[in-house]
């Protein structure tokens, strides 16, 4: 028989038993909604983590030092070995030449007192490039982001901004002053510096919980942010320049550490290798970024198992809903084998009945899975606002799942429908015709 | 018995010491017990017997619905003892039509959709069937009623729509058991009546199971009577149907 026949015939069995094939088709789509809505939890949840991870630029970002490491730093840079490079702006240039690089900025980080109200307040000062707009520690700031490079702007760490006072947000708009050590390079070309008292007046403009990718490279977090330009146009005295004066001559002005971001996670660990090859130590966070993919797949894994706990029931459903069809259409089998239907008709007739069933039952489910999950969403920020905290998405139903619970649920479907086909296909024309 | 035909002509149906035993628990059952005839195209062959005298097993052999244990059954150039499942099917969809005692209509099928059943196995082109049905159905006068249910209609226009759903794949023997054992006796009168035309008229070979047998005596060109699994007697009608 043609398939099209062959369906019709199937589609027009489940339709006379319509109560029990609902409630099977039922109980299918409650077993695949169990593992829409688990898996959507996992990689809803898999990409809110990698969303902010990838927003706080760790994971896209390479750390680039002078190879020898006077500090130490991370053991990676204090083993590697060879000739020394100098971290300037010569190597910034190149280094933002490689492929997938989309900027290069410095490190600057320096120790300042900050006078506020006549009061004296010990801090670290970072200075921020306007890229960091789009890490996700910004969002939901009090105030506003930096309105340009250079502008003579500060956003306050909330621990920090507390410290000023305790309402936080009576800060914004107002002035603050830092006062910090300005390097002043000798002009008798040894290489030589002098540290000279500076100080200057900032608007605050803004609070934010903490600082996007704070303490990599072991400077501590700022707990002060001001435009990246602002603050290497400042010249403040930082670490790396004891460094330079040492080595002696009239050498550029070098940088303690830059930061690469590149233009997706996948491209961090050619620049790393790239950037080493130039003579610099190198350091990212990929494999940090790789055990989270494995926690999460393996954390997918478990859910989806979960979550297939209920088809596997659901699957029973069905063949206990196509043996009981068997039962019941007995004698049908009959009159169809002694009409001429081979044993291949009928199982294939019993499949499709079973796949129907799965079809709609995949359908149906990813319906309620993705309902479940929008549920969970709704629920979780109705709690988070409560919190005064930004919403989140915990759960995603991508393509992917949409067609794969589908083609899981046919599948299943079919696997419950291979004894059931096999018993009804077996039975012998001559006893089916018989049966009453 | 041998195996030679009462009438001449091109063999229909050859049965060559035929046997179908099984055991029903510990009790052999000798069904059909070693049993040889031939049949000729175009004859009308009336099985006679008391009930468990074997003949309807006998028709289901020929039908291709069951298997001889022992023997060879030659249908044209086919041993059915020796063909596979599927060659089996293929010979009930193309070659035999069958009626039955109890009509075996789908109930929830209208009449229509009934008489394409066998169609639709054979994968006709859909145009084609419906052409096809409606030859059936006028055929057996039920060409206004296409759109009812099985159960809507009495046991003689069921039986008529059986016998249209035989017909509608064009084979070349029909089988029917007991045709008239669900009918009073006018209705099955009219029931052999219409096999009678459908025989003249399409020039078919009729094997039919009955225990009525003066209705076997009347419409049949042929008596074959069995008793506990054996052929008793064969021959021609005396004066003949034909």
């Amino acid at each position: 028989m043609k398939l099209r026949d062959m369906t019709e015939l199937a589609v027009r069995n489940l339709r006379e038993s319509i109560l029990r094939n609902s409630l099977t088709t039922l109980g299918v789509a409650v077993g695949v909604a169990s593992l829409v809505a688990m898996l959507s939890l996992g990689v809803g949840l898999q990409q809110l983590a990698s969303s902010r991870l990838t927003k706080s630029g760790l994971f896209d970002s390479v750390f680039v030092t002078p190879k020898l490491n006077m500090r130490g730093g991370p053991p990676s840079m204090a083993s590697q070995q060879g000739e020394t490079r100098l971290l300037d702006e010569d190597a910034r240039q190149e280094i933002s030449k490689l492929p997938n690089v989309i900027e290069v900025f410095p490190q600057v980080r320096f120790f300042s007192e900050v006078r506020f109200n006549d009061k004296p307040f010990a801090t670290m000062v970072a200075g921020m490039p306007q890229s960091a707009k789009a890490s996700g520690a910004f969002d939901g700031m009090q105030g506003n982001f930096f309105s340009g490079e250079s502008a003579d702007e500060a956003i306050l760490q909330i621990d920090f901004a507390k410290e000023l006072s305790t309402d936080t947000a009576s800060l914004v708009g107002k002035t603050l002053s830092i006062r910090y050590a300005e390097r002043h390079q000798l002009e008798d070309g040894s290489g030589g510096f002098s540290i000279v008292p500076k100080e200057k007046e900032l608007h605050i403009i803004g609070v934010v919980e903490t600082e996007p990718a704070a303490g990599f490279g072991g400077y501590g977090n700022g707990r002060l942010l001001i435009p990246l330009g602002a603050a290497l146009s400042l010249r403040a005295t930082q670490v790396n320049d004891l460094r330079d004066a040492v080595r002696g001559g009239p050498a550029k002005p070098t940088f303690a550490s830059l930061t690469v971001r590149a233009k997706s996670p996948s491209n961090v660990d050619a620049i790393e290798v790239a950037v080493k090859k130039m003579g610099f130590g190198a350091f990212s966070l990929l494999d940090a970024s790789k055990s989270l993919r494995i926690f999460f797949s393996v954390f997918d894994l478990l859910l989806g198992i979960f979550g297939s706990l209920a088809l596997a029931v659901a699957t029973l459903g069905i063949v206990n809903t196509l043996v009981m069809a068997i039962l019941e259409r007995r004698r049908e089998i009959g009159v169809l084998k002694a009409l001429g239907a081979a044993d291949s008709d009928v199982k294939r007739l019993f499949f499709i009945e079973a796949g129907v069933m799965g079809l709609m039952g995949g359908f149906g489910g990813v319906l309620f899975g993705w309902l479940i999950g929008r549920t969970l969403t709704l629920a979780t920020n109705i709690y988070l606002k409560r919190q005064q905290l930004p919403s989140v998405e915990i759960s995603s139903v991508p393509w992917w799942l949409v067609l794969g619970a589908i083609s899981f649920a046919v599948l299943v479907s079919l696997i419950a429908g291979l004894y059931p086909a096999s018993r009804a296909a077996k039975l012998n024309p001559v006893e089916a015709l018989r049966y009453e | 018995m041998t195996p030679t035909p009462v009438a001449t002509g091109p063999l229909a149906i050859q049965l060559d010491h035929v046997s179908r035993h099984y055991t029903l628990g510990a009790t052999a059952i000798r069904a059909v017990d070693d049993v040889s005839f031939s049949i000729v195209g175009g004859e009308f062959v009336a099985l006679l017997g008391s009930s468990g005298s074997g003949k309807s097993t006998l028709l289901n052999l020929m039908a291709g619905l069951d298997r001889p244990t022992s023997g060879a059954i030659h249908a044209g150039s086919r041993n059915l003892a020796e063909l596979s499942s599927l060659e089996l099917a293929r010979y009930r969809r193309n070659t035999v039509g069958m009626v039955f005692q109890s009509f075996n209509l789908l109930p929830r099928m209208t009449l229509q959709e009934n008489v394409e059943l066998p169609l639709r196995l054979a994968e006709v082109d859909r145009d084609e069937r419906a052409t096809r049905v409606a030859e059936a159905l006028q055929r057996v006068k039920l060409d206004k009623r296409t759109a009812h249910r099985p159960s809507e209609l009495s046991g003689g226009e069921q039986q008529r729509t059986a016998i249209a759903r035989a017909l509608v794949n064009r084979p070349k023997i029909l089988f029917a058991d007991e045709p008239t054992g669900n009918l009073d006796s006018a209705t099955g009168e009219s029931i052999l009546n219409l096999l009678i035309e459908i025989k003249e008229t399409l020039g078919m070979t009729i094997i039919m199971v009955t225990h009525e047998r003066h209705l076997a005596e009347r419409f049949a060109t042929r008596l074959a009577i069995m008793g506990d699994g054996k052929l008793l007697s064969d021959g021609a009608m005396p004066r003949g149907n034909q």
